[in-house]
């Protein structure tokens, strides 16, 4: 190519038009004696007639010598159509650009001819670089009037991203940045200038050009939208403030090409390149006049203006250091953070992060102290400076919400709280009325880090344990769901750790066990006490006991040598709970406790892992205990007389008789027990529909096994579960009884 | 989990009560020759809680400070180059600690600094760093304004407008002028990494337009936050105690204190004047301890005062806010403004400052 390209100097335009023809006369025969060749150059051999009319367009244009009118002449008005034609259907192959381009900017035809051309250079895949270096280099010898440069700077620009390559186009940055001075054409130089620019080209000579222009033309949205490129680039050379309010920076340029191109794209199915976005660092509209230093509004990403020190100590030789970077507002797409993620930087705030997942996902890999301290000054600042709850007289609890809500999904997003957020929650909880930004706080005690105990306690247990109590039984449920969110969060994080660093673990497991001990303590209190509030109410048991549902499965799930026992303020209520779901979901945490304990059980005797922790008998003993009762009243109907716990159901006969109740005895198992009433008289009805008076007692032998698979096909997995794992073995001899004990 | 990965994330360290840690040290080691001895042992002090938050930072005052003028000699400032901050009313910021600060690029800094003010002024016209302005910017390092080893030499912006009629060599006039210090900030910059410089304190005297301007850039630049720092009427209790009992030679202006009234519908302030040797021969009997001030000695000084101001007037004056003390040493307002009269004082008076301002940043 180098030769072809050195002949197309507009010197000699006469040894180019030669060659080009000789080129083109063969690609010409080749289509119209329908040979191999024209395959080899046609990507659709199928529309003979257009592709032939093209060609013959092509090859006419190509031979034209001198000035022609458009008027009188038949013959070019055919050609110039099918040029047209096909250009709107099924846009042009690359190869034409070339021709036409040349045509068009070399003077032959008239401007109307000229403009016609233009505007029919409809991409059909792409266009040679080749083609509109040459353009350009017409552009330099003045043969075509201003009115075609311009439209041919603004075909530039809205086919820019069909050029198939942009080196040679990036060479002519100085050719095109010349082109400036018109005024006429400047917004459109600058438009193509924008597209072109890379950090080479901002050069100190070229901003005081454009300073210049700027003095001449006054503030114009296409300056300012190239000198904040030049900023981008190089802040050390020049600076911008960009007026609050968007705007277009480039308007125009669409041409008459764009609905034309998206129309041929749509009909070659291919989708179009996505075209270069302008993304000017304008700051955000502020909701409202707000101080310089108050404002909670999340600085936008932009690059650090702090880069002039790279250049000053390394000088010379390392002077396009800063080249290595990559500007953060450029980043937009995850594939290009890919592509330089070893020469991103932190933006200049890194506040800016939290509205950025692209960086979250950068600052995930990148294990950098400052960034972690750079973010909990600034977060640390915000959220005290704008607590609604801790500042007097401040108004603007929504955008404080919005606030919270951010930094919890960003600690979502990186799954880890940020410390000047827990900061945040230990200094002012002990404040709060439970009732500002409530669900938002609440969010954001999931992630608070493990931490000491004493701390936890004073500032983050007692606080809530006083709004708990004081406030409405959904406040309770909410806590209760943050709390087993926290949990989770901790647990979580212990697996992931264990399986990072085993050596540290020693020491910190252990602490990890207290902390988690003490909440689960914690929550047995506050919901010991708040079932008795709430008079046992269903909706908070549930709450309380999908805690517990973490709680039963921390050895095995998380490989915590830890498990706490729910105390007799949950569990019993839970028990006689007048609801199935409930109690169903009492028996499936029972079941996990017992697969988890039997598993440690094992462990210790195979002394296999975790030797220094050993569950306490107490467990044992208190699962047990709760173990008896259960099955004394789901199964055995000796509630009243199995049960040990000391908080326990046991009643003297003689205190039961004096209830005056009919068959104390029998009044707790699968059939009677309230909770399940509904199914057994559901039950009775489907096997005896007869029977209008409901007679439980039927429920025995054969007919309590087709009961207990009623129960299951009712979705009673829990209790599935929990009657096969802890009954099964001695079922028969337990039935037995139960039928014995039934008069 | 902050625990496990050490003290990487976050400042864990030191953010237990500064003055607590103080009184601490007095009472393990008594002060030979004041600041050479005392100041060491405050450093080696542990490190505080682990998840470190210091108690009572919401205005919960803890029990004692050093004394002032045991710290620091007189000699250890210039008083030609500090003159510039007396007598001027200076309104107070805190600033998180600057990120990627360099000493080295003062001159640069005030060419990106003039050129971002001269952009901003000029809203959407681009302005080539490094030409002359209509405001020129220079930042200075105030190297004698500092305490410990570990402060970061003072920084001082000064804003001038360039006289464009007049001759090259006419004096620029001055604007604006603000100043950043870190006077014993060691609980601060002994925990921050090396590429963050700590200076708490940020003082402006000038055009709060041209404070926002100058705080957004540095703000923008080094990643810091600025905040008003107000000082609570307990503050201003301390800082009237320890300013009455410091000598001075010349013939002293009154010591005052100013309340206002609260829920009334007309501001009703009321302005309570003492004689400067009074209040010192108050503070005198109230203060035992040598070398430390506590709490309760501050409380008994203001409730004799409360009680004497109360046998005249029937007023409970600890009913009402505290709301300005000036002394001859420095006055303080609680909207965050203070004027610094003596310079042989000017240390103890930063050193209260900072130590303010470390406690809105932690």
């Amino acid at each position: 190519m180098p030769q072809r390209q050195s002949s197309r100097t507009p010197k000699q335009p006469q040894r180019v038009r030669h060659k080009g023809q000789t080129d083109l006369s063969a690609w010409r025969k080749g289509g119209r004696i329908d040979s191999e060749k024209s395959l080899q150059n046609h990507e659709s051999a199928n529309n003979d007639s257009q592709e032939g009319s093209l060609d013959q367009a092509l090859s006419y244009l190509e031979k034209v010598q001198n000035r022609v009118a458009l008027k009188k002449n038949s013959v070019l008005q055919k050609h110039l159509d099918a040029v047209e034609s096909t250009a709107l259907t099924q846009g042009l192959p690359p190869e034409g650009f070339e021709i036409l381009l040349n045509v068009a900017l070399n003077g032959k035809f008239a401007d109307t001819v000229n403009t016609r051309l233009l505007k029919s250079l409809i991409p059909a895949s792409v266009i040679p670089e080749n083609s509109v270096v040459k353009a350009v280099s017409w552009l330099c010898v003045g043969k075509c009037s201003g009115n075609i440069q311009l439209l041919f700077f603004k075909w530039l620009i809205t086919v820019f991203d069909f050029i198939d390559r942009k080196e040679q186009l990036r060479a002519l940055y100085g050719f095109f940045f010349f082109f400036l001075q018109d005024e006429k054409m400047c917004p459109y130089i600058c438009h193509v200038l924008y597209l072109l620019t890379t950090k080479e080209n901002v050069r100190p000579f070229r901003i005081r050009i454009l300073l210049d222009l700027q003095a001449r033309m006054g503030m114009q949205s296409h300056l300012q939208a190239l000198l904040s490129l030049y900023k981008l680039y190089c802040p050390e050379l020049v600076t911008i403030t960009l007026p609050g309010k968007m705007k277009t920076y480039f308007r125009n340029s669409e041409g008459p090409w764009k609905a034309a191109i998206a129309a041929v794209r749509q009909r070659n199915q291919g989708t179009s390149p996505l075209s270069q976005a302008v993304f000017l660092g304008t700051s955000r509209p502020q909701s409202r006049k707000r101080k310089w230093n108050t404002q909670l509004i999340i600085p936008a990403s932009s690059s650090s203006t702090n880069n002039l020190r790279e250049d000053r100590q390394k000088n010379g030789v390392y002077l396009c250091s800063t080249n290595e970077f990559f500007p953060v507002e450029q980043l937009q797409t995850f594939p290009q953070l890919l592509q330089n993620i070893h020469r991103l930087e932190f933006p200049s705030q890194m506040g800016s992060v939290l509205t950025n997942p692209l960086l979250l996902h950068y600052m995930n890999c990148v294990k950098d102290e400052s960034i972690y301290l750079r973010l909990y000054y600034w977060m640390g600042q915000m959220l005290q400076e704008e607590c609604t709850w801790c500042v007097v007289d401040n108004p603007c609890e929504e955008e404080f919400r919005s606030f919270l809500e951010t930094i919890y999904k960003s600690e979502c997003f990186l799954q880890e709280g940020f410390s000047a957020c827990e900061e945040f929650l230990y200094k002012t909880l002990p404040l709060w009325d439970g009732v500002n930004c409530r669900s938002e706080v609440l969010k954001l005690i999931t992630w608070i880090p493990l931490s000491s105990s004493s701390d936890l306690k004073s500032y983050i247990y007692d606080p809530l344990a006083q709004l708990f109590f004081t406030s409405s039984i959904y406040f309770k449920c909410s806590v209760l769901e943050s709390l087993k969110e926290l949990l989770q969060n901790w647990l979580n994080c212990n697996v992931i750790q264990v399986d990072l660093e085993l050596s540290s673990l020693n020491t910190t497991l252990s602490g990890l066990v207290n902390a988690v001990a003490e909440l689960v303590h914690f929550v047995g209190w506050i919901s010991t006490v708040g079932l008795r509030l709430e008079r046992n109410s269903s909706f908070l048991l549930y709450f309380i006991l999908d805690f517990y549902g973490t709680v039963c499965d921390m050895y095995l799930k998380y490989s915590l040598p830890l498990l706490i026992m729910p105390p007799a303020g949950v569990f019993y209520p839970a028990l006689l709970s007048m609801d199935s779901v409930n109690l169903n979901q009492l028996c499936y945490i029972m079941y996990r406790y017992r697969t988890n304990l039997v598993a440690a059980k094992e462990n210790e005797v195979t002394k296999k892992q975790m030797m220094q922790f050993k569950f306490s008998d107490q467990t044992y003993q208190e699962y047990n205990q709760y173990l008896t009762a259960m099955v004394g009243c789901l199964w055995t109907s000796s509630a009243f007389q199995k049960d040990i716990h000391p908080q326990g159901l046991c009643m003297d006969d003689e205190l039961l008789s004096k209830t005056a109740v009919k068959e104390v005895k029998t009044s707790f198992n699968i059939v009677y027990h309230p909770a399940m009433m509904g199914y057994s008289i559901k039950f009775l009805q489907q096997i005896c529909p007869d029977e209008p008076t409901f007679n439980f007692k039927l429920i025995k032998g054969k007919k309590w096994d087709w009961y207990l698979e009623y129960l299951y096909s009712q979705g009673l997995k829990g209790l599935k579960v929990f009657i096969e794992s802890s009954i099964s073995r001695v079922s028969q001899a337990s039935r037995r009884k139960a039928e014995n004990a039934e008069p | 989990m902050a625990a496990r990965r050490g003290p990487a994330r976050g400042p864990t360290g030191a953010r237990f009560e500064r003055r607590r840690r103080a009184a601490a040290a007095m009472a393990e080691e008594p002060p030979e020759d004041g600041a050479a001895r005392t100041l060491p042992s405050l450093r080696q002090l542990s490190r505080g809680l682990p998840f470190g938050r210091s108690h009572g930072r919401l205005g919960i005052s803890a029990s004692g400070r050093l004394t002032l003028p045991a710290l620091c000699s007189q000699e250890n400032l210039d008083a030609q180059k500090t003159a510039f901050v007396l007598r001027k009313a200076w309104t107070l910021y805190s600033v998180t600690p600057l990120y990627g600060f360099r000493r080295g690029c003062l001159r640069d800094y005030a060419r990106l600094l003039s050129a971002f003010i001269a952009a901003e002024k000029q809203k959407g016209l681009a302005v080539e760093v490094g030409v002359e302005l209509d405001i020129k910017v220079a930042l200075s390092s105030l190297a004698d304004l500092r305490g410990s080893e570990l402060d970061q030499a003072g920084l001082l912006v000064q804003l001038s407008s360039r006289s464009r009629a007049s001759s090259r060599n006419s004096e620029d006039k001055l604007l604006w002028s603000g100043w950043f210090c870190s006077m014993f900030g060691d609980d601060l910059s002994e925990n921050v990494p090396e590429n963050f410089t700590c200076l708490p304190l940020f003082l402006t005297h000038g055009a709060e337009s041209y404070t926002a301007l100058v705080g957004s850039w540095f703000q923008k630049t080094f990643d810091c936050c600025f905040r008003r720092l107000a000082i609570s009427p307990l503050n201003l209790s301390w800082m009237v105690a320890m300013w009455a009992g410091y000598k001075l030679e010349r013939a002293a202006s009154a010591v005052e204190l100013v309340f206002s009234m609260p829920r009334l519908s007309h501001p009703l302030d009321i302005s309570y004047a003492i004689h400067p040797e009074d209040a010192k021969a108050l503070w005198d009997t109230v203060q035992k301890t040598p070398g430390e001030i506590t709490q309760g000695e501050v409380a008994i000084f203001m409730d004799c005062l409360y009680a004497h101001f109360h046998r005249h007037f029937k007023i409970h004056l600890s009913a009402a806010k505290l709301v300005k003390v000036s002394t001859g040493i420095a006055s303080a307002h609680c909207d965050g403004i203070v004027k610094i009269l003596h310079s042989q004082y000017l240390p103890g008076v930063l050193m209260l400052l900072t130590e303010l301002a470390i406690s809105q940043i932690q």
